[in-house]
């Protein structure tokens, strides 16, 4: 979604912003994991982005400036500021499991929804929104490193190390659940 | 190039951000190894699991009404949304072709944003379906060139049925078949064969309403050629890695038979 390089007027803040809000809902819903805090976060996001449409810069990515808008939001809120000393320790080697050298494609074929969704939630909150922004939102990296203001390989690091995580937390509960039948 | 470094390529393969030509190196290397294969289809499970289950939270009615007052309220104070009526009838009829002219214009741009998105996504996922189905190691459940067999298998697995083309003269030998889904939506997939180019043909029924219109191809999606059609209530789609001529040729031998 990239804005024309005219100026944009008041009156067209409506017609880009609005299409973006389940999506955005559905973002902040996994970033706080509340439904009031995400409720609270989205209508801040909203407010903050009308202050600031006049100045954002035409021609540049819309959506990636929604996202990036309720990100710092987040991160500057009271469950957000818990989150920084994860983000800080990013490139110290994680205390996740690590992933398996073999796939294991059946394996992983059991999960269901709910047990992906449970997964996804336990992730360090680095991890699940770089999944959610290019999973779910099917963001490109491109999009990824404007929103999270990082460099394009970051992007790719992150992600692998993300996936890798998920993996591992998914192989341990279900070896465990077949442990206890 | 060795299997560590393919293997290091998978990601950016799943997410589509490989170069065309590196792709295309990259799917013919899977046609020939099953375990890079096998790891390719563990890392897109493992996408569209997330991608699924990602997709979990709705906002309240009340919520999207106080967002859409708070924008109401501000672009009123600021005044750019609606100018001050002013001035006499010249005026209006000045302003009331440009707002209807505006409308449109938006209204438009909204629609065709809202296509292109859908179609994106529809695209995206059968490039998927194809994908995972060519790195499965069992990527038909019925395993026959032999159209009386292969369609027969459908029947009681899908709620609707087709026909299949005679393909002697032709350079394309079927495969086989599966069953498979689309927004919800099971349908049947089948894999044809030419030369060493692997082409799915999903049909599925008709739901215009929930797919959006694609062209009618052959077009190039995430390096795919792909092409679709609708015929007898029955939605085709054709994905595949061979050359647009071929799809072409495809396509016209399956519209011929439905």
């Amino acid at each position: 979604m990239r804005v024309s390089a005219d100026r944009p007027s008041a009156s067209s803040f409506e017609d880009l912003a609005l299409p973006l809000f389940d999506q955005l809902y559905n973002f902040a819903r996994w970033l706080t994991q509340d439904t009031a805090e995400a409720e609270d976060l989205v209508q801040e996001t909203y407010t903050k982005a009308l202050r600031g449409f006049r100045s954002f810069q035409a021609g540049t990515n819309f959506r990636a400036w929604m996202y990036r808008i309720l990100r710092n939001s987040f991160l500057s809120s009271r469950t957000g500021l818990k989150t920084t000393v994860a983000l800080d320790s990013e490139e110290h080697e994680d205390s996740l499991p690590a992933e398996n050298a073999t796939p294991e494609s059946l394996l992983l074929a059991q999960a269901d929804r709910e047990m992906v969704q449970a997964t996804v939630s336990e992730l360090p909150v680095h991890f699940r929104e770089i999944l959610l922004l290019c999973e779910v939102e099917e963001m490109s990296y491109q999009e990824i490193a404007e929103t999270l203001a990082i460099p394009a390989g970051t992007v790719m690091s992150r992600l692998f190390r993300a996936r890798k995580a998920l993996r591992g937390l998914l192989q341990q509960k279900l070896k465990g659940g077949r442990r206890g039948l | 190039m060795g299997c560590d470094e393919w293997r290091g390529k998978l990601d950016l393969y799943v997410d589509g951000e490989l170069a065309a030509a590196e792709a295309s190196a990259l799917r013919a290397h899977l046609n020939g190894c099953a375990g890079c294969a096998a790891d390719a289809l563990d890392r897109v499970q493992l996408k569209r699991s997330v991608q699924m289950a990602g997709r979990r939270y709705e906002p309240s009615a009340q919520l999207r009404e106080q967002i859409q007052n708070t924008i109401a309220k501000t672009v009123a104070k600021s005044g750019s949304k609606k100018p001050h009526p002013a001035g006499g009838l010249g005026w209006q009829i000045l302003f009331v072709p440009a707002l209807v002219a505006l409308i449109f214009t938006l209204g438009v741009n909204f629609y065709v944003g809202r296509e292109r998105a859908a179609r994106e996504r529809v695209y995206s996922e059968l490039a998927d379906l194809h994908v995972a189905t060519l790195a499965s190691g069992t990527p038909v459940d019925v395993v026959s060139s032999d159209k009386h067999t292969v369609k027969p298998w459908f029947q009681g697995r899908i709620p609707f049925t087709f026909n299949l083309p005679e393909l002697q003269g032709s350079e394309f030998t079927l495969v086989g078949g599966r069953v498979t889904y689309l927004e919800q939506t099971a349908g049947a997939q089948l894999i044809y064969q030419v030369r060493k180019h692997e082409i799915s043909v999903f049909i599925f029924p008709e739901r215009a309403k929930e797919m959006p219109s694609l062209p009618e191809g052959p077009v190039n999606a995430l390096s795919f050629t792909t092409a679709s059609w609708t015929q007898n209530g029955l939605r085709y789609f054709v994905v595949g890695d061979a050359s647009a001529a071929d799809i072409t040729a495809l396509s016209k031998l399956l519209r011929d038979a439905g």
